[in-house]
């Protein structure tokens, strides 16, 4: 066991956590809820292996899934998620993945945000199409995927910036 | 043989998530069905001691407002004890041999979700409270839902506020009968359709429980009505009924179990044949 197989363990623990204990419950204008736990598919280790990223992606989706009740949704739209990252990091880090050398606690904070943003608008717009499940209310997908994403990123973002970046 | 392997080994990661997103898929489009998949759901012994242990923290901070609304059930329950028409005396009944027909069993909700399409409740009674699916779920105000899973120490509780939803309410004054259903709107409104354009239909009167389904009792209240509607048919009203209770603020709740349920579907299921 090294640390980092500990850290992301406790990481997803606590994103686990957090989520169905203190997100899901906001309700902010009565149905904005943000996403973090997607924090943990962000910021998995990039050198390891992909099938790992798929199969803890989906158990993480299953467990929210059984936490909120809500059938199988979130493991689909994470799973989407873990298997997009790679296309994903290359489009917003450009080289630094190609030399698999990207460090998120020393990114620069555009492409961090881009990153973020674009996967967590790709989360969201699976996880609300599934959980409606309707296409006629395309509208109202499209709303709750723009109002919860931007919940969300600014979420993200504050918590990677604020649990990642070292001192210098 | 050999180049099936190469193409298994060569795609696996596609593979692997054309097989997991397909799980997913498959338990999403269960759940949307009207009895869900056993396996992902909040009744089990993981998510219930997860919330159980939270609610334990949490029920400190509105003790007061609970202890407000069994004040306002007591008052509201003695106002009817000490003006009942017949005296108690006249109406004893022998619990040996004649038992009521509904058993009333309090519980916790231990987890109240309102802003999804699909809203279930998960609760601290399960099969060993003799809990069972499709018995009805109260509060001193109104109805809250149906339960649909169960464990042993957990069930949840299928919202009124869930697409899926259907309950046989009608209007109090007469006894037109109409479907409940809710739009995913607002969790303060849900739509009664289906009533006959026959109904006086007036803003401000009540809507009740129907007791058609044997799962609730009748003249349980729902809410008042805020709006109605003809259906572009011209045959019936679709009604607009703000609820009684706050779904989105439910502490306790009381389990209906209706102990004649076994003899009325029978003999429904006799008659249909």
């Amino acid at each position: 066991m090294n640390s980092v197989v500990i850290s992301n363990s406790i990481r997803f623990i606590v994103l686990l956590l957090a989520q169905v204990i203190i997100c899901n419950n906001i309700n902010f204008l009565g149905y904005i809820n943000p996403y973090i736990y997607i924090i943990f598919i962000f910021l998995f280790p990039i050198r390891d292996n992909r099938l790992v990223l798929l199969l803890v992606s989906f158990l993480l989706g299953m467990l929210i899934d059984m936490f909120s009740d809500s059938g199988g949704v979130h493991a689909a739209a994470s799973v989407c998620l873990a298997y997009a990252r790679p296309v994903l990091l290359k489009a917003s880090f450009g080289m630094l993945y190609e030399h698999q050398s990207i460090k998120f606690s020393n990114t620069d904070l555009g492409s961090l945000i881009t990153y973020v943003s674009f996967g967590t608008l790709i989360h969201h717009f699976i996880l609300f199409s599934l959980e409606i499940f309707n296409v006629s209310n395309i509208l109202l997908i499209i709303k709750k995927t723009l109002f919860s994403s931007i919940f969300t990123v600014i979420l993200c973002v504050l918590i990677i910036i604020l649990f990642s970046r070292k001192k210098k | 043989m050999q180049q099936i392997f190469n193409f298994v080994i060569k795609n696996k990661t596609f593979l692997l998530f054309l097989l997991l997103f397909s799980i997913a898929l498959t338990l999403t489009i269960q759940s949307h069905s009207y009895h869900r998949s056993k396996f992902i759901n909040s009744a089990n012994t993981l998510t219930g001691g997860v919330y159980g242990t939270v609610n334990s923290i949490s029920k400190y901070f509105d003790l007061e407002r609970k202890n407000d609304i069994l004040l306002e059930e007591n008052k509201r329950l003695r106002a009817q004890l000490f003006n009942s028409k017949n005296k108690l005396d006249s109406s004893y009944i022998d619990s040996t041999f004649s038992k009521g027909q509904y058993k009333v069993i309090n519980a916790k909700v231990y987890k109240n979700s309102y802003s999804l399409t699909h809203n279930y409740l998960t609760i601290n009674r399960g099969e060993k409270d003799s809990i069972k699916q499709d018995f009805g779920v109260i509060t001193s105000k109104g109805i809250v839902g149906i339960i649909d899973q169960t464990s042993s120490g957990y069930a949840t509780v299928l919202s009124i506020l869930n697409k899926k939803s259907r309950i046989n309410a009608m209007l109090k004054t007469t006894d037109h009968i109409g479907s409940l259903k809710w739009n995913s709107a607002s969790p303060f409104y849900v739509q009664l359709e289906d009533v006959s354009k026959f109904a006086p239909v007036r803003v401000g009167d009540t809507i009740i429980t129907g007791g058609q389904s044997a799962i609730f009792p009748k003249g349980i209240g729902i809410g008042v009505i805020e709006s109605f509607e003809t259906d572009i048919g011209g045959d019936t009203y679709t009604i607009e009924v703000k609820l009684f209770n706050d779904m989105t603020n439910i502490g306790s709740v009381y389990i209906l179990e209706n102990l004649d349920r076994n003899e009325v579907k029978t003999l429904e299921s006799l008659s249909n044949e």
